[in-house]
């Protein structure tokens, strides 16, 4: 499945980058993109994981810009 | 500003203020004289500046503290604490200078520069949000005899919808009642109205200037030209350049090698040639200073977002920042002839009687026999021929395949059509040295004359290539279906430098592969083929090529689809203009990308032999960041069209 999320307070865009090669990391992403410009996230991931790997992202993203989060 | 901005902004001025006002007392007032010993001077100074350096960055030094338990060890916050901090700590050697002043200073410029780049990227998000503010709100509906504003997710097609001067085009349909100007600007960069009236279609995005339209919606909202437009631009981000990624890619590891380096740099040296703590902690500092890439992460993106985002105000849309890249390295352009250089409509462009026959008679005999047909052909004579059909006057029309057509008309055969057919009726003909269909005509076995039919040649189409052989592009192919001698002449007329006659649809794709191996190996792989075409029956060859731009896109969704840059309008000069932005985008983008890391290395460079202190590293690293933003925000510009209008040259 592919989806795109908005991201709210995304403010730095090195962190933009960092999380982008954070989430492709995380296990069941195919691919996952950040384009700090228009502040989104678009997420191609199993299906069956696809809510899990949601949670996943938006503790990372947490981690990297605390203020930032996935608007669901 | 949003209101988070204006707080920052708040913050900073008063903590500059406060450090204005330490750095004049540390300067200029006597301290030691006042408090006694040099050491109580120094904690003064030392609180002094401890001031504005919280006040104004409390947050980064939170921020960093947070993310060390994150393990986010190269983070801006991270590193900008650990610089500054260790500015104040050099204090604690007695062989040192105090740096109070420019930890303090260092924080503060470096909540500049993150201020402005909020400021500017905002600035630029939003700019491009109302540039692509065309999505309607509502749309009105007959109900009950009164007009309600609707959702236009609701209406369906087949429904009603009322348009108001002044309103947006809410949905795709046609017009059923009502004449008007439409606004077309915002889809198409046009700025001249076109005139609507019933029966055409209508596109939502437009806006109706002057009188009340009734459209019978033929789009569902989400299928309407608006909706897919504003889908394809906010997804165009996703497709990034190579130098985008390149550029991430580079600061993953410029940061952590430059932290590498500053803290060999702070310890190495000391401790194998005992050389000076302070002096060489400090350069290690300088290094930390610089060692954001802030700078070039930010600008590239914002480069090409500006350059895609100016395009599309223009009625041009480009679905992805590589493609902007792939555009700027096009040397080789191939047209497909209909759509794109001629108008895709035939025309009679000429009428040559014989002696004793004028051309008025000859088009009124054709039009009568062609009066039953739906052929192109007989569609553009009727328009041709000014007076009223009679379809009385006719008896027994014949559509005679490959041919022609045989009629009476006024109790007389009437033959309209090619050699052959004249051949067959052994008619002695004329032929004709102009390049187009030629339907000869005959009247009671006698030769009348003939009339020569062709696809009209855009009046801007010779002044699009002409843009190009400026540019420097001088491999401009056309491609067409029709004979040798119509696509030599149109060929001639339009100035492209070669072109392919005959194709058959399957011989394009098979053309243009041509094409993309000749431009490669031409330009040693670094040139690339651009193919025009109208979207109609050429998706395969949109896709083979290195980049598919569709022409006159409005309303075509199989373009808009496959294509990857789109053209709004017909205007064929669009392909020079979209060049010139993306040459124009990269050009920003490669001056940035130079700009920021020279600067940075000969920070770094002078910082590691001693002579950058601080305060050159914070230029290095703020001021280089708001130059390269400064710079970026210029590829949004897109300069006014050229008024070479279709107009001005027709005249």
């Amino acid at each position: 499945m592919r989806k795109s999320f908005k991201l709210q307070d995304l403010d730095c865009a090195n962190c933009a980058a960092k999380m982008e090669n954070a989430i492709n990391e995380i296990e069941g992403v195919n691919s996952a993109s950040i384009s700090f410009m228009t502040s989104k996230l678009v997420l191609d991931a199993n299906d069956d994981q696809f809510e899990q790997i949601i949670g996943k992202a938006q503790s990372l993203i947490s981690k990297i810009e605390p203020d930032c989060t996935i608007v669901r | 500003m949003n209101k988070k901005q204006i707080h920052m902004r708040n913050r900073i001025l008063i903590a500059l203020l406060c450090f204005a006002f330490a750095f004049v007392i540390s300067e200029f007032m006597p301290l030691e004289a006042w408090l006694g010993s040099k050491s109580a001077a120094l904690w003064v100074e030392f609180a002094l500046f401890l001031i504005p350096y919280l006040i104004g960055g409390y947050d980064v030094v939170l921020k960093a503290i947070k993310n060390i338990g994150h393990g986010q060890l190269f983070d801006e916050n991270f590193l900008m604490t650990v610089a500054t901090v260790g500015a104040f700590a050099l204090v604690l050697f007695p062989d040192s200078d105090p740096h109070m002043a420019e930890g303090a200073a260092v924080m503060l410029f470096y909540q500049v520069g993150e201020l402005f780049q909020s400021y500017a990227v905002g600035k630029s998000r939003k700019s491009i949000a109302e540039m692509m503010d065309i999505a309607p709100d509502y749309a009105n509906v007959e109900r009950d005899g009164k007009l309600i504003q609707v959702d236009p997710y609701e209406i369906a097609v087949g429904d009603n919808i009322v348009i108001k001067a002044g309103e947006r085009v809410p949905l795709d349909g046609i017009v059923v009642s009502g004449t008007s100007e439409l606004d077309t600007k915002a889809l198409t960069g046009e700025s001249v109205p076109r005139s609507i009236a019933p029966g055409q279609d209508i596109i939502s995005g437009c806006v109706n200037l002057s009188g009340k339209l009734v459209v019978q919606v033929t789009k569902p909202f989400g299928e309407s030209t608006v909706s897919r437009i504003l889908e394809l631009v906010e997804n165009a981000a996703d497709k990034k350049a190579k130098t985008e990624n390149f550029i991430t890619r580079f600061a993953k590891y410029y940061t952590p090698i430059v932290v590498g380096i500053a803290v060999l740099l702070a310890i190495l040296p000391p401790l194998l040639f005992g050389l000076s703590w302070s002096e060489w902690i400090q350069r290690g500092l300088v290094f930390l200073v610089v060692s954001c890439p802030c700078a070039l992460v930010i600008s590239v993106p914002l480069s090409f977002f500006g350059g895609i985002g100016g395009a599309s105000r223009d009625g041009i849309l480009i679905k992805g920042s590589n493609y902007l890249e792939v555009l700027a390295n096009t040397q080789a352009v191939a047209f497909d002839k209909t759509g794109t250089l001629t108008d895709g409509s035939f025309e009679v462009v000429a009428v040559h009687a014989q002696d004793g026959y004028n051309a008025d008679e000859l088009l009124e005999l054709a039009a009568h026999a062609e009066s039953f047909s739906d052929h192109p052909i007989a569609l553009s004579i009727k328009r041709a021929y000014s007076g009223e059909l009679d379809p009385k006057r006719i008896l027994d029309p014949q559509e005679l395949s490959g041919r022609g057509v045989k009629a009476t008309l006024d109790s007389n055969v009437v033959l309209v059509g090619n050699d052959k057919l004249m051949n067959e009726c052994s008619i002695d003909y004329m032929s004709c040295e102009l390049a187009g269909t030629i339907l000869h005509v005959s009247y009671n076995n006698e030769y009348l004359g003939h009339i020569v039919i062709a696809d009209v040649i855009k009046p801007i189409a010779p002044v699009a290539i002409a843009e190009l052989h400026e540019m420097g592009i001088h491999n401009t192919v056309m491609l067409t279906g029709d004979r040798e001698d119509v696509a030599k002449a149109v060929a001639t007329e339009v100035g492209v430098d070669d072109y392919k006659a005959q194709l058959l649809p399957q011989d394009k794709v098979a053309c243009v592969e041509q094409l993309l191996t000749q431009t490669s190996e031409h330009t040693h792989g670094k040139g690339k083929l651009a193919f025009v075409g109208d979207g109609i029956n050429d998706a395969p060859v949109l896709a083979r090529s290195d980049i598919g731009i569709a022409m006159g896109a409005m309303g075509s969704d199989a373009a808009i689809e496959a294509a990857d840059v789109v053209l709004m309008d017909d205007d064929p000069t669009g392909v020079a203009r979209a060049i010139r932005i993306a040459r124009k985008t990269m050009r920003i983008v490669w001056q940035n990308i130079v700009f920021a890391l020279g600067v940075k290395f000969a920070v770094l460079i002078l910082a590691a032999l001693g002579i950058a202190n601080m305060w050159l590293a914070v230029f290095a690293d703020v001021g280089v960041a708001i130059l390269a933003i400064l710079n970026a925000m210029r590829a949004m510009k897109v300069p006014a069209r050229d008024q070479v209008s279709a107009a001005d040259v027709e005249e």
